[in-house]
């Protein structure tokens, strides 16, 4: 068999990633985590009569808690396959990388397991928003001034 | 009308990622990190401060308001006390979500038992 009818059969054999019905689906579940988001922000600045900025990082806390919990109840996994973008780009997807990379490598031990590979994915998020951050922070200065 | 805004910025950042992850090579971990950076880009110019005015949480809860927050807080304290600012605040505003998902991360780790 050459290489090109093996291209061929590879093609056509290998499953049609559904585009389309993913973008849908992802704006959907997006967009009801979002809208999900501004309706607690209302709750809290009501019940615990907070202001607005305080009561928006209560919100991302609140996020990052139900993701990290869902993530040890191994459910968070099973929908992630299932949304994809949805979950991870929201704050969620931060704290199930934490969590299930603690999980993963806590037979290693407390410190070389958890500790060491508690920032595995989450890192490069950190690592490329404050390189990001001083490199624009530094533009700011020079040209506005703050 | 702010949760009208918020399902739709929300919405479409997801679908924009979903877009990318389709299409390209890129893995979420590179995705996420991209738009990051989109993030603090954006809110140079303080553009993002205006989808955080009209979507509400929906702006605040994609991972782009984790760069927006990155340099909110560094030029915030740049602006009180100059050039050293930059490194003295630039996690005044996300240390809350990090250490909350650290300890809460750390704990389940040590409770729960991982499945497979």
């Amino acid at each position: 068999m050459n290489k090109n009818k093996y291209k061929e059969i590879v093609n056509r054999n290998t499953p049609k990633e559904e585009c389309f019905k993913n973008g849908i689906i992802a704006f959907l579940v997006g967009g009801t985590i979002g809208a999900l988001g501004e309706l607690l922000l209302r709750c809290y600045m009501m019940w615990l009569n907070l202001p607005r900025k305080e009561s928006g990082i209560l919100v991302t806390l609140t996020f990052v808690a139900i993701a990290s919990i869902l993530t040890a109840l191994g459910i968070f996994d099973v929908l992630v396959t299932k949304v994809k973008a949805a979950l991870f780009i929201p704050i969620t997807g931060f704290a199930h990388s934490m969590t299930s990379a603690a999980l993963e490598y806590k037979h290693e031990g407390l410190v070389l397991g958890i500790g060491t590979n508690i920032f595995k994915l989450a890192g490069t998020v950190i690592l490329y928003g404050v390189v990001s951050v001083y490199v624009f922070g530094l533009i700011r200065l020079l040209t506005i001034g703050g | 009308m702010t949760y009208i805004y918020a399902f739709l910025f929300c919405g479409f950042v997801c679908l924009i990622a979903q877009i990318i992850l389709d299409n390209t090579k890129f893995t979420p971990g590179h995705i996420t990190s991209l738009f990051v950076v989109i993030g603090a880009f954006l809110d140079v110019f303080g553009i993002y401060d205006k989808f955080v005015l009209y979507a509400g949480a929906g702006a605040l809860l994609p991972i782009t308001s984790f760069g927006h927050l990155l340099i909110h807080g560094a030029m915030d304290m740049a602006h009180d006390i100059g050039p050293l600012g930059l490194s003295l605040g630039i996690f005044n505003l996300t240390s809350a979500g990090i250490s909350i998902a650290l300890v809460l991360s750390f704990i389940l780790a040590i409770v729960f038992k991982p499945k497979h």
